[in-house]
């Protein structure tokens, strides 16, 4: 019986320890937040934080996350005012939105492990599907969230 | 939009509206007894407008956002001849129901084409004047003044002479009394003050949170959790399956079977998918189980030999231009068959009862899910709810399509009062498309002994999209919308025909983004490419003549020529490609220029596109639609590829069908919006048409490499 630390709180969820922690946000815990868009770890939609790394919970069995800490996009800032949505807000980037959420969580374990990434960090890191072509936004956000968040000592 | 992110409550709220006698006073939440006490306050204008007490003005959108912006735009015109306070402004879904029982009182609801501002701009503007002049009639007779005499601004009606002044929300409810306006007056362009500017959308604060409720989001008390599988091979049927093999397994609850399909029903969707793969089903394939690509392609060619195929468009007589020309060029292109693969895929929930159903669903047309929801339920039409979400991509994938709300509907029904989410698979939503269709063309230009082009014969072997889903409007074997770009190209060759040779494979077609504005243009434009070099003249310097009668195209291709510096030679390993192409009531032109990595590595270095749209409304998000439509163009000419074997789609996830990615964007995209007024053109699609030919141009210019076929990932081509 997986005991799960979702955005702080703890949770006892009673799955099966190969379902993938996707479907446990999204089924068990009604956090769906977090999307679906492949299965298969091909697209970025499911990402989330494993211990402050994204992770694709599309292909993560919950037995592997047990006991880590798990950020969803919910639980990336109290009121939508992380440097990374703040600069997705300002540059308006969603369309659809769809594919946001990954986004967004991708670009904020980016920053987190490289505070000023160049352009090829960002091309190395975002490597999710967006089907409605916001990438251009994308790119020019992650540049702003960089240069408005203090680069850490 | 507080009303769309809780469906139990919204639904709650439309039912009781509905049961208080049918005039909707909206759908609003009301969270406590104090805010109650404003419900006899709020008051619907027209019916497109709420003017709530607090003076918040709600707008309703028949309309469907996905991503375009048009829950923004809209109000914004609205908002532009109410001379209401933005910052009050609002936007909520017109309830389709509602729309129903009102005798289709808000028009279409259909969101593709690009025609969301397009076809609506003059009633929603109007819907915005009329309102104003009923709360400025209001005043003047609270005020025993002249109407002449008052003035609006901000939400606010003022009578200068005696300094009297009254808030919108203080008028709405004696304004909503008195008659609406037939055909107010509309401000002259040049007074607008709101159209034109970029306003945050509203939608963009909870995409970028999380909070943002779409269909497969929608999460109701005692929701079951479907997935589907559906014959693979377009047109077959379910033979048998056995449902003891996984009704055991932890979580499911039902297996349920129709026509064509069959679905797992569990209490969460990755044990409904799980049982459903494990399932033992048996298709009976029909006729088509041994078609493959090779076959397709046999069945278009016979549509280019045929004596004798209807004519879409002829100007002068091209058969005696080919008799008597100097030179004669030829070349034939083609494309394959495409997925919308929005990044939800498809999906519904649905909630069944004797005499209601509710549906939840991500649709391009609300009256097609309500009229699909009752046609597979029985249920009238006034009985079916339609909660409109947002959809996470539409591309003409949610529109007459409808068989996921069909099946939300039918599995719901077994368990009367259940809310069932019907989720498809990626690889379902990859299998069961409805695709760009195939489609070859043969092009021939004749060119007299001055190396003249003269003549331009074009033949399509083609597959209609039309003739499945409104086949009245294929007429003499002409599908009106797939012979784009041909039947309506702009230049001026005095002998020109444009021949169709319909020819349908069993595959089903659908309107992918920009529809025959995908493949048409390229094969165009990249012709057109080729006749230039044939007759060595320049690419851009051949078409300006041509254009001199389409101002409006010449000035797009002229705007992205100036931008990409066409005049000058380019830096040594730079190469360039231009094209142009009119669609959806608008100009656009694109130019790229690339490197080249190797043989094969394609460095996009630059994307131009300019697009003139007569109006712009919503000025960033026809930015953010150009931006979008060159990333869909790049997309489609390097990746997309659906095959066939065995009757069936081969491709599965987005390994196989990879689309672009962020590290493959070119760095510069430029946008150039230059609406020249006077007309209202579509923005969603436009600009995506000239991007594949530019490309290719471009590609033609570095390597001397003609390509007449896309993806170009088949011939060995690659983003470097
Ligand atoms: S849903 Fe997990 S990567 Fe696509
Ligand atoms: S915004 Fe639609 S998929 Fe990215």
């Amino acid at each position: 019986m997986p005991l799960l630390k979702i955005n702080g709180k703890t949770f006892d969820v009673n799955v099966e320890a190969d379902m993938p922690l996707l479907w446990v946000l999204r089924d068990e815990l009604g956090l769906t937040g977090t999307k679906y868009g492949c299965g298969v770890a091909a697209c970025g939609a499911c990402t989330v934080h494993l211990d402050g790394q994204a992770m694709r919970a599309c292909v993560l069995p919950v037995a592997a996350a047990e006991g880590r800490d798990i950020v969803t996009i919910e639980g990336l800032s109290p009121d939508g005012n992380h440097p990374v949505q703040r600069a997705w807000v300002a540059h308006q980037v969603p369309q659809c939105g769809y594919c946001q959420s990954g986004m967004v969580m991708a670009a904020a374990a980016l920053l987190e492990n490289t505070p000023k990434p160049t352009d090829a960090d960002i091309d190395a890191a975002m490597t999710n599907i967006c089907r409605c072509g916001t990438y251009v936004r994308v790119r020019e956000a992650i540049r702003l969230a960089a240069s408005t968040t203090p680069a850490r000592s | 939009m507080n009303a769309i992110l809780n469906p139990e409550r919204r639904a709650f709220l439309v039912k009781s509206a509905a049961a208080a006698g049918g005039l909707a006073i909206g759908v609003r939440l009301l969270p406590d007894a104090s805010a109650a006490g404003a419900a006899e306050g709020l008051t619907e204008v027209t019916h497109w407008i709420v003017i709530e007490p607090d003076d918040s003005v709600t707008v309703r959108i028949a309309r469907s956002e996905l991503g375009q912006g048009t829950f923004t735009g809209l109000p914004m015109l609205v908002a532009e001849e109410l001379e209401c306070d933005w910052s009050k402004v609002r936007a909520e879904y017109a309830d389709v129901n509602e729309h129903i029982r009102r005798n289709r009182v808000f028009g279409s609801m259909s969101t593709g084409g690009s025609r969301g501002i397009r076809d609506s701009h003059k009633y929603m503007r109007e819907a915005g004047a009329a309102a104003r002049q009923m709360l400025v009639a209001a005043a003047a007779q609270q005020w025993g003044v002249e109407a002449s005499e008052l003035g609006v601004a901000k939400g606010v009606v003022f009578h200068t002479p005696s300094g009297r002044a009254a808030r919108f929300g203080q008028l709405a409810g004696a304004a909503s009394k008195l008659p609406v306006p037939k055909e107010p007056a509309l401000k002259d362009p040049a007074q607008w003050k709101l159209v034109g500017t970029s306003p945050p959308r509203f939608d963009i604060p909870a995409k970028t949170t999380g909070a943002q409720v779409y269909a497969a989001d929608v999460r109701l008390p005692g929701m079951l959790h479907a997935s589907v599988m559906q014959c693979p091979v377009f047109g077959g049927k379910l033979k048998a399956h056995d449902a003891s093999k996984v009704i055991a397994r932890r979580g499911v609850q039902r297996v349920v079977a129709g026509p064509d399909w069959v679905a797992v029903v569990a209490d969460n969707w990755w044990r409904a998918n799980e049982a459903l793969k494990a399932l033992p089903v048996e298709w009976d394939t029909g006729e088509h189980g041994a078609t493959d690509d090779a076959a397709i392609e046999r069945f278009l060619r016979t549509g280019l030999a045929a004596a004798e195929v209807p004519v879409a468009r002829k100007d002068g007589d091209a058969a005696a231009a080919f008799a008597g020309a100097a030179k004669i060029i030829e070349a034939e292109y083609s494309c394959g068959f495409l997925n919308h693969a929005t990044l939800e895929p498809q999906c519904a929930a649905a909630r069944v009862t004797d005499d209601r159903v509710e549906v939840w669903v991500g649709t391009q047309n609300g009256e097609t899910t309500i009229a699909a929801a009752s046609e597979v339920s029985g249920v009238p039409l006034d009985k079916v709810i339609v909660h409109k979400m947002h959809a996470g991509g539409g591309f003409g994938r949610r529109g007459p399509h409808q068989e996921y709300t069909k099946q939300a509907v039918l599995i719901a029904r077994e368990m009367p009062g259940t809310p069932v989410r019907v989720q498809w698979s990626r690889e379902e939503d990859m299998r069961q498309g409805r695709y760009r269709p195939v489609s070859i063309v043969k092009q021939r230009a004749a060119l007299d002994a001055q190396g003249n082009w003269i003549g331009w014969h074009v033949r399509q072997a083609d597959q209609s999209i039309m003739i499945t889903i409104v086949p009245d409007n294929v007429k003499n074997g002409l599908d009106p919308i797939n012979t784009r770009s041909f039947s309506d190209n702009p230049y001026s060759v005095p002998h020109f025909v444009n021949e169709y040779a319909m020819r349908n494979p069993h595959v089903p077609p659908g309107f992918w983004r920009a529809v025959a504005h995908t493949q048409n243009p390229f094969y165009r434009e990249c012709f057109i490419d080729e006749i230039a070099h044939a007759t060595g003249r320049d690419p851009y310097a051949l078409r300006r003549p041509l254009l001199e009668k389409k101002p409006r195209d010449l000035a797009c291709l002229d705007a992205v020529a100036r931008a990409i510096g066409w005049g000058a030679p380019a830096p040594k390993g730079v190469f360039r490609g231009i094209a142009v192409q009119d669609s959806y009531g608008s100009y656009s032109a694109a130019a790229v220029e690339l490197s080249m990595k190797g043989d094969k590595g394609i460095q996009v270095r630059r994307v131009v596109v300019a697009l003139d749209s007569g109006h712009v409304v919503h000025r960033d998000a026809v930015e953010a639609q150009i931006q979008s439509g060159v990333i869909w163009g790049l997309s489609m000419s390097m990746h997309e590829d659906i095959t066939i074997k065995d009757g069936r789609v081969q491709q599965s996830n987005f390994t196989d069908y990879p689309v672009l990615r962020l590290a493959e964007t070119p760095p510069a995209v430029e946008s150039i919006i230059m609406p020249s007024g006077g007309f209202w053109g579509g923005v969603g699609e436009p600009p995506i048409a000239a991007v594949p030919a530019a490309l290719c141009n471009a590609l033609f210019a570095a390597t001397g490499v003609r390509v007449r076929a896309l993806p170009l990932r088949k011939l060995g081509y690659f983003y470097a």
